[in-house]
C-alpha cells in the first residue's frame, strides 16, 4: 500500500526568540487524509510550530516544505474583531473569499452554523465563532487544514460536536488536518497520528502508543491517564456519557468523575474509590 | 457669501469626506493615539519645511512617515508598552517642533494658527491641495480597502492569505500622515484625530457594514465643518475648537436618539 502524499513536512526546525531556543529541531509530516494533533503543556511551542509551518514564522534553522499549489485553510486560535467594527458573518466571509451566497450558506451549513449568517460577528459565542471560522476555511477548498486549539472557550459537549465535525470533514473532502490541542482526552480518539510537544517531540505515534510512552506521561500526569479511559468510550461509542468505565480501567478524569456521582449513584461508588486513589497518586496538573 | 467663507467651507468639507472612512480604520484598528502622535510631530515637520525650504506639507508629510517607521520598529521590540512609547513620542515631537519654530528667528510664525487651525485663511492653493490630495489618498484607500479590513479582523489569518501585511499598514500609515497634513489648515495639529475618531465613533450606532459606517462618518465631519463655521460666523468663537465641538455635539446627540435597525 503506498502511502497518501505528503501536504506538510517541517524538518529539523529550529526556532529561537532571543537566547531560548522555543522549538529544537522538530520534524513532522502530514500526509493527505491524515488528522496530525500536536499536544503539549503551555509554553511547549505548539502555535509557533504551526506557524512556523504556515510560514507566518521565520525558523532559525531546518527547513519547511510544502506540496506544490497546496491550499490550507487555517483557523487562527481566536478571533478578537473590535467592536466598533460592524461586521455581519457573511461580510467576514466575503473578505477572503469570493463566494456567492450559496456555497457560504452550504458551507455554514456543513459546520452547522447558518444560522449565525447576518449576526454580527461579535455576537457570536465561542462554538459559533470557531464554527464559522471553520466554514471560512473551507471556503478556501483546502487540501490542509490547520487548527489552533479549536476548541477554547468551548464546553465540554461543544468540544466534542466540534471533533467529530473535524473527523467528518476530513472523512467527507480526504483532506489533511494539522490540530493544535491541550484537551488530551477529547481530541486523541479521532487522531491519526499524535505528536507530543515540549520544545522538542518528546514522543509520536499513534494516539495509543503516545499515551503509554513514558515521557508523555511524565508530560501530563494524571491527566494522561485519563486518555486511555476516552479512548475505551470511543471504542464502546459512550461517548457522551463519561461514567461508564468498567473497574479495573484507568481512572476517569475529575471532571467526568464529577457528573457521574450525580448521574448513577450505583457506579459512582466504585468510581470514587477510583478518584480519591488517583488523587493521592496525583501527578502534575498541567491543564492550563 | 464672502470669498473665505465658500473656501473654508470647500475645504472643511473636503477633508470630512477624507477624513470619515480614514476615521472609521483609526477607529476599528485602535490607533486613535497613534493617529494624535503622528499629529503632533507634524510640528517638527513644520520647522523641518522651514528650515529646507520645502512645502510645509511635503515637511510634515515626511515627518508623519519617519515617526511612524520609527514607531513601528520600537513597538516590534516590545520593550515598552505601547502607550507609553506613544505618549514619549507624542509629547517630545510636540516639544522639539515648538522649540524649533521658536528658535528660527527668521521666521515668524502663527503658532495659534498650526496648533488649532485657520480654516478662515485657506487660499484657493490650500483648496486644491485638500481636494486633489483628498481624491488621491481617497482613491487609494478604496484600493486597500478589502486587504485593510482583513488585516484589521486578524493580521494572521491575512498573511496566511496572502495580503502583504507590512507593506499594508505601511500604506495606510502613509495615508493618515497626508490626511494629517492637509488637515492642519483646518483644524490644527492639537484637534486632527478628533476629526478622524468623533465622526466615526458616532456613526458606527447607525451602521450595519463597513462602508455604511464609513459614508456616516464622511457625512457627519461635513455636518460638524458647517455647524462649526456657522457657530464661529453667527457666535464669534474660534472655528477649529467650534468644528470639533459640533462634531462632539452630534456625537452625544446620537445617544440620545434610538440606534436604526438591531445594534450589533
Amino acid at each position: 500500500m503506498s502511502a497518501p502524499p505528503i501536504l506538510l513536512e517541517t524538518d529539523g526546525l529550529i526556532v529561537r526568540r532571543g537566547s531560548r531556543t522555543v522549538l529544537d529541531r522538530v520534524s513532522l509530516t502530514v500526509r493527505a487524509g491524515e488528522i496530525v494533533t500536536l499536544i503539549g503543556p503551555n509554553g511547549a511551542g505548539k502555535t509557533t510550530l504551526v506557524k512556523a509551518a504556515l510560514g507566518l514564522v521565520r525558523p532559525d534553522g531546518g527547513g519547511v516544505r510544502r506540496a506544490p499549489d497546496l491550499s490550507i485553510g487555517y483557523m487562527p486560535q481566536r478571533l478578537a474583531v473590535d467592536p466598533t467594527l460592524p461586521l455581519t458573518v457573511r461580510r467576514f466571509l466575503a473578505l477572503w473569499v469570493k463566494a456567492d451566497a450559496a456555497r457560504m450558506q452550504s458551507a455554514l451549513e456543513e459546520v452547522g452554523a447558518a444560522h449565525t449568517i447576518d449576526r454580527a460577528i461579535q455576537t457570536l459565542s465561542g462554538g459559533e465563532t470557531q464554527r464559522v471560522l471553520l466554514a471560512r476555511a473551507l471556503l478556501r477548498d483546502p487540501d490542509l487544514l490547520v487548527l489552533d486549539e479549536p476548541v477554547q472557550a468551548v464546553d465540554v459537549h461543544g468540544q466534542i460536536e466540534l471533533f467529530g465535525l473535524i473527523a467528518d470533514i476530513r472523512a467527507r473532502r480526504g483532506c489533511g488536518v494539522l490540530l493544535v490541542s491541550h484537551d488530551l482526552h477529547l481530541v486523541m480518539a479521532r487522531t491519526d497520528t499524535v505528536i507530543c510537544l515540549n520544545r522538542h517531540v518528546c514522543c509520536q505515534g499513534k494516539p495509543e502508543d503516545v499515551s503509554r510512552h513514558p515521557e508523555y506521561m511524565a508530560l501530563f500526569g494524571r491527566h494522561a491517564e485519563a486518555l486511555a479511559v476516552y479512548h475505551h468510550l470511543h471504542d464502546h461509542a459512550h461517548a457522551d456519557d463519561g461514567c461508564v468505565v468498567p473497574v479495573g480501567q484507568e481512572h476517569t478524569p475529575h471532571e467526568v468523575h464529577g457528573d457521574c456521582g450525580h448521574d448513577h449513584g450505583g457506579a459512582g461508588h466504585s468510581h470514587h474509590h477510583h478518584h480519591t486513589h488517583s488523587s493521592s497518586a496525583g501527578g502534575g496538573h498541567s491543564h492550563g | 457669501m464672502d470669498d473665505f467663507l465658500i473656501r473654508a467651507l470647500a475645504a472643511g468639507i473636503g477633508l470630512a469626506l477624507l477624513a470619515g472612512p480614514l476615521g472609521c480604520l483609526v477607529v476599528w484598528r485602535r490607533m486613535a493615539y497613534f493617529g494624535d502622535t503622528l499629529a503632533h510631530s507634524a510640528l517638527l515637520g513644520v520647522a523641518l519645511g522651514f528650515l529646507l525650504g520645502l512645502d510645509l506639507n511635503i515637511g510634515i508629510m515626511l515627518v508623519c512617515v519617519a515617526i511612524a517607521l520609527a514607531l513601528t520598529l520600537l513597538q516590534e521590540q516590545r520593550r515598552l508598552a505601547s502607550d507609553t512609547l506613544l505618549g514619549i513620542v507624542s509629547h517630545s515631537t510636540l516639544s522639539i517642533g515648538l522649540i524649533a519654530l521658536a528658535a528660527m528667528q527668521s521666521v515668524r510664525v502663527d503658532l495659534l494658527a498650526y496648533l488649532f487651525g485657520d480654516i478662515l485663511a485657506v487660499t484657493p492653493a490650500d483648496l486644491m491641495a485638500i481636494w486633489g490630495g483628498g481624491v488621491v489618498v481617497l482613491a487609494a484607500l478604496a484600493l486597500l480597502w478589502r486587504r485593510l479590513l482583513a488585516i484589521t479582523v486578524d493580521e494572521d489569518l491575512a498573511r496566511v492569505e496572502g495580503v502583504p501585511v507590512r507593506w499594508v499598514r505601511l500604506g495606510f500609515t502613509l495615508l493618515i500622515a497626508a490626511t494629517i497634513a492637509l488637515a492642519m489648515k483646518i483644524v490644527g495639529i492639537l484637534l486632527v484625530t478628533s476629526l478622524l475618531i468623533i465622526p466615526a465613533a458616532t456613526a458606527r450606532r447607525f451602521s450595519r457594514s463597513p462602508e455604511v459606517m464609513a459614508g456616516l462618518a464622511a457625512l457627519l465631519g461635513a455636518a460638524s465643518v458647517i455647524g462649526g463655521l456657522a457657530a464661529s460666523l453667527y457666535g464669534d468663537v474660534p472655528t477649529g475648537p467650534a468644528i470639533v465641538a459640533s462634531a462632539a455635539g452630534l456625537f452625544l446627540l446620537s445617544h440620545i436618539v434610538p440606534a436604526a435597525g438591531r445594534q450589533g
